[in-house]
């Protein structure tokens, strides 16, 4: 029974169902109270994560968000009851680490994850296709180096502490989520009293659909980046069909919600600095495939045991902290009086990207492991 | 004497890009050994789009993949 529903997941229609799913739950937890456009969002909601801990204090995104709890917690159940919990660690930690910080950056240059880009274009923010032609951008360019034999090395089979760090933590952050202590006076946990990080579906429906979305994503390894790396280096449209139907459903979901509006210029939480967008991704692109998955993708591995997934998160989380501390982010549109004023990332963020790119560069002529 | 390509422990896609060379070089069976079910997965997939037989077999924690014409 267990193999049969293990090849059921790993078939065509296993991928689409995990990608419809989404697809169908990004819009109502939208819908529920979740910002515009983010109904889902891994980068974003790692963003305001980092925020709650007081690891940067832009006071409109702090909230700890229930969904990357229950990314890792349902990826966890998934593989424990399918015998895949597996405690590993070893593959180039600190590199995935600066991976994680600079993939984050990338995307909150955009602002979005790749799952944003998709779920943005299927709101009607035409900015997502440019977010998305850069991340594919960027994919292009990491498969250029896997080609070339790029590899972080092997993990090795760890203890089982190991696979356990990440669940744990995230059991912490569920705790302070829970009852939200106060450690100091005006310290932490923050939570937003405005702005998209006081946008917030109910706590029960956003630990249930993340717990859903972890465990499917967890049995049919949907990664946003995978599918496009996948028909790049080898036309399989396998990992491809799942995005297409997590596109396809939130469209069709948005349009039925009314909850579709077509343009570029002044998109909720999204900017329409075209160049910017491009580049943001075409890094977060770039670094997601060095580092073999899309965060989304590095959230279910890290659930299932694999230590140097979860460096890579921790690196997405302290990436977020220093990319607000240190303005880096993208500014989004602003639209006053008939005025459009258009956002993108400052001076910075820009010069953030750019060192991104050279790292990630430098890193793919470099790292390579010798066959025998 | 099987051809033996030994994946366990790299991330997505090495392995299957290693067994795609193995398959490239033409020379059968071809041995894959890899140690999770996604990279099981991901081989049993490349391989019999390539037109091949795929035999699986489990050892301990790991996985023997035996690729024929």
């Amino acid at each position: 029974m267990s193999e049969r529903l293990t090849r059921f997941f790993a078939s065509r229609w296993g991928i689409l169902l995990a990608g419809a799913v989404i697809g169908l739950l990004a819009p109502l937890l939208q819908r529920a109270g979740n910002p515009p456009n983010m109904g889902v969002c891994v980068a974003c909601f790692v963003r305001d994560t980092a925020g709650a801990l007081g690891l940067h204090r832009v006071a409109t995104v702090q909230y700890i968000r229930p969904e990357i709890i229950a990314f890792v917690l349902g990826s966890l159940i998934a593989a424990l009851l399918f015998r895949e919990f597996k405690p590993r660690a070893g593959s180039a930690p600190i590199i995935r680490f600066f991976l994680g910080m600079f993939a984050i950056t990338g995307a909150l240059t955009f602002l979005g994850c790749p799952w944003r880009a998709l779920l943005r274009l299927a709101g009607g923010d035409l900015n997502g296709l440019v977010g998305t032609a850069g991340l594919v951008a960027g994919i292009a360019l990491g498969v250029f180096f896997l080609k070339r034999g790029y590899s972080l090395g092997r993990s090795r089979p760890a203890p089982a502490a190991v696979g356990w760090m990440m669940p744990l933590f995230m059991v912490g952050l569920l705790l302070f989520l829970l009852f939200r202590p106060q450690f100091t006076k005006d310290g932490p946990i923050f939570f937003s009293a405005q702005g998209p990080g006081a946008m917030h579906a109910p706590l029960l429906i956003s630990l249930a659909a993340g717990l859903v979305i972890g465990f499917l994503a967890q049995r049919t390894r949907f990664c946003t980046m995978g599918a496009w790396r996948d028909v790049i280096l080898m036309g399989d449209t396998h990992l491809l069909t799942g995005v297409g139907a997590l596109f396809g459903v939130a469209l069709a979901t948005n349009l039925v919600l009314g909850q579709f509006k077509l343009g570029f210029a002044a998109q909720p939480v999204a900017h329409s600095n075209h160049l910017w967008n491009f580049l943001g991704m075409a890094l977060a692109g770039l670094a997601f495939t060095l580092a073999g998955g899309c965060p989304g993708r590095q959230l279910f591995l890290s659930g299932e045991g694999d230590g140097d997934a979860a460096l890579f998160v921790l690196g997405m989380l302290f990436g977020a902290g220093f990319a607000h501390n240190f303005a880096l982010t993208g500014v989004p549109d602003k639209l006053a009086e008939g005025v459009l004023t258009v956002g993108g990332p400052g001076p910075y963020g820009q010069a953030a990207v750019l060192i991104g790119l050279v790292f990630c560069i430098v890193l793919g002529f470099t790292m390579c492991e010798r066959q025998k | 004497m099987a051809k033996i390509v030994d994946a366990r422990g790299l991330s997505c896609p090495q392995p299957v890009i290693l067994t795609r060379q193995a398959i490239d070089e033409g020379e059968f069976p071809i041995e894959v050994l890899v140690d999770t079910v996604t990279s099981r997965e991901n081989v049993r997939r490349a391989a019999e789009r390539a037109g091949l037989k795929v035999q699986v077999e489990a050892m301990g924690d790991e996985f023997k993949l035996t690729l024929t014409r």
